[in-house]
């Protein structure tokens, strides 16, 4: 597959026109796109929705989403029930996608607990903060699994300010060396934080792989069948022991970098302008509107379902438990722990002590 | 493949030899667990601890490793998630700060982070300490950077026989646990019973010798210089305690003993500010306050990074400053 450099990878250009590629294999039908079409405005739905939330002080912070949905929903959809994800803290569409319900997603950005979900039932891990520290974490799943003898692949989601950090670099070097069964994408949404993207690479971010040893692709992240198509690809080849690839996504984080940053300080209107016209999600309804069999019942019946799971999440955020004192101790260790139990034993009588007395 | 006999009760080897058998059994008891780290295989590791694994279990079990700290760390992590039992040798003490974040932000938080979802049965063996006249950043002594991170458990080995029941014990453990070997202990011999059953538990402190007038704890490389320093005073009764597991520290054992004999030094080879000796004192004034005659003392590395080799004998403790520090417990 070609694209490391130039012009991204695409199957819908700009106006939502399909136009095949020679190295794209893009064999979808109906039920497909209106699945990745619902996808995509179901997790557009739930970041505008959670944004709202922070901003009304029910959630302590929000890293908005809302411009990468293609590129998350496209790549997570190919992914096989096997597979695990190691995702960032932007990646509520990658999560959507397997399966994680909404108020355990909330409970990180709540504060009720640092993950919400059992990474081994949705074979999700937890929302990686410290940017770049569970790519090698993929990799050595990766190789664990290939060791066992599996099919299993491993895929780990990275920004594009991932791309300087050293373990991210050394996951790259792992992974080429024991030709892992993991894939990498990098969904180059232009900004990390204040930072564009020039400014932390001399070369297009897909072009690294090479020197690592394995191929990079340049997709339209925007283009959500391009990323279909190109993330399952890269699967395969790593499911049949060819190794790593590096997909870089190429797409915009059309809203602020979490619900406490303010891009106009670092970037233009016109900028962010000239993204709007390129938005995922009003691509694929343009296309569907064209070639869907019954494109208006279908948008309703989406339409319908956003609703309902708006408000499903107010409902799930206002609700959920906040967690016991006892819990700060629970989980430290999986053995038992002399200074833990002291610790969470005195803390408790110390709370007791406040009771008031008749 | 080699053929090795397994050790018979008593056998005697060094230290770096009882490492040794100890992974031997811990690979032929578990195909999940698995030794990966820099020059582990072929080589047998620079201190040879891994000596004839990979040819008896192969290069996948017995892993060569790209040289990067964070990468052995953090694809151990992943392993672990994926149900191995990895055994990570970070060649030298001063080479572990590049795989810092690995173990600090990552690998001590994932059982809490996951709500217990997640165990990480992950050993990382550092060898560690000064005295043998080494080049810069193979002579340190950074156990306080994991002590103080909840989510470790941190154990130090000082005898042949510890060495093989210790590691074993901490790839048993569901926990993840930082390992150190001392390094200047090494070639030290001494007698090794592969018997699990009759071995105290990981987080046990042991007496080692006992004494009356003043309690003297270490781990790993002091413990020998506190036995001398014993040994040598013909004046006091000096109990030496092997404390073995710094996280977490088998604080009944060491109050016991100082309530006893009313005097206590700490002794290590880390920097005394901030070092886990601090914690240690402070625990022992908490338990034992009204026993002490004077505050714990502490001996160890000075307020200066680990020094040239030919100056490293005034940076180490010894026996003459154990001795010295005693004196100040009356």
């Amino acid at each position: 597959m070609s694209g490391a450099e130039g012009q991204p990878l695409r199957l819908l250009d700009a106006e939502g026109v399909y136009r095949d590629h020679p190295d794209l294999r893009a064999d979808f039908d109906e039920a497909q796109i209106r699945g990745l079409y619902r996808d995509m405005a179901m997790v557009r739905r739930l970041d505008t929705e959670c944004l709202a939330l922070a901003r009304q002080g029910e959630l302590a912070v929000w890293t908005p989403l809302s411009g990468q949905e293609a590129a998350q929903v496209g790549s997570a959809r190919s992914l096989l029930p096997g597979d695990m994800a190691f995702p960032t803290y932007r990646d509520h569409g990658v999560a959507w996608c397997r399966g994680v319900p909404p108020a355990a997603l909330l409970a990180h950005f709540r504060g009720v607990a640092h993950s919400g979900w059992d990474p081994r039932e949705y074979r999700l891990h937890p929302y990686s903060v410290v940017v770049g520290g569970h790519a090698l974490h993929a990799v050595g799943y990766a190789m664990g699994a290939a060791a066992q003898g599996t099919a299993d692949a491993a895929i780990a989601y990275l920004g594009d300010g991932a791309m300087s950090q050293g373990e991210v670099n050394e996951a790259f070097v792992w992974a080429a060396a024991r030709r892992a069964p993991v894939v990498f994408v990098c969904q180059n949404n232009q900004w990390a934080i204040s930072e564009p993207v020039e400014r932390q690479s001399a070369v297009p971010l897909a072009e690294r792989a090479r020197g690592f040893g394995f191929p990079g692709v340049r997709v339209d992240g925007n283009d959500v069948l391009a990323c279909r198509a190109v993330v399952r690809d890269a699967l395969a080849r790593a499911r049949s022991g060819h190794g790593p690839t590096l997909v870089e996504a190429v797409t915009y984080r059309m809203g602020p970098h979490t619900s406490s940053d303010d891009p106009r300080r670092y970037r233009t209107a016109e900028e962010e302008r000239v993204w709007l016209r390129r938005d995922p999600l009003a691509r694929l309804r343009t296309h569907l509107s064209r070639t869907d069999t019954d494109p208006e019942k279908f948008l309703a019946s989406v339409d319908e379902d956003c609703d309902a799971l708006a408000r499903e999440l107010r409902h799930a955020c206002r609700t959920l438990p906040d967690p016991r004192p006892g819990e700060i101790w629970e989980h430290v260790y999986a053995q038992t722990h002399p200074l833990v139990a002291e610790e969470r034993g005195w803390y408790a009588d110390y709370l007791d002590s406040f009771e008031e007395t008749p | 493949m080699t053929t090795t006999t397994e050790p018979s009760t008593g056998t005697t080897m060094s230290l770096s030899r009882a490492l040794n058998t100890g992974l031997r059994a811990a690979l032929a008891d578990d195909p999940a667990v698995l030794v990966m780290g820099e020059d582990v295989g072929t080589l047998g590791g620079v201190f040879r601890v891994t000596d004839g694994l990979a040819a008896e279990f192969g290069s996948d079990r017995v892993m060569d490793t790209p040289l990067g700290e964070a990468g052995i760390v953090g694809t151990a992590v992943g392993m672990a998630l994926r149900g191995l039992r990895p055994v990570c040798e970070i060649q030298f003490d001063g080479f572990v700060f590049p795989a810092f974040n690995q173990i600090t932000t990552q690998l001590a938080h994932l059982s809490s982070r996951t709500r217990g979802a997640a165990h990480l049965p992950l050993v990382i063996r550092i060898p560690f300490g000064g005295g043998i006249g080494a080049a810069e950043h193979h002579g340190e002594s950074p156990e306080a950077y994991f002590t103080h991170t909840p989510g470790l458990r941190v154990v130090a080995c000082s005898t042949p026989a510890d060495a093989h029941t210790m590691i074993r014990q901490a790839v048993a453990c569901p926990d993840p646990v930082v390992f150190f070997e001392p390094k200047q202990l090494y070639w030290e011999r001494g007698p090794v019973d592969t018997d699990l059953g009759s071995a105290p538990a990981m987080d046990r402190a042991v007496v080692v010798r006992e004494g009356s007038d003043a309690t003297l704890l270490a781990y790993g490389p002091t413990v020998r210089t506190c036995l001398d320093a014993a040994e040598a005073d013909e004046e006091r009764s000096l109990e030496v305690i092997d404390l073995r597991s710094l996280n977490p520290l088998d604080t009944a054992t060491v109050a016991a003993s100082v309530a006893r004999t009313g005097g206590c030094v700490v002794v290590h080879e880390a920097p005394v500010f901030g070092g886990y000796g601090a914690e240690v004192a402070a625990r022992v004034t908490e338990h034992c306050f009204d026993a002490l005659r004077t505050p714990v003392r502490r001996v160890g590395g000075f307020c200066a990074p680990y020094p040239p080799s030919r100056l490293e004998h005034h940076y180490l403790p010894d026996l003459d400053r154990v001795l010295d520090a005693v004196d100040r417990t009356w």
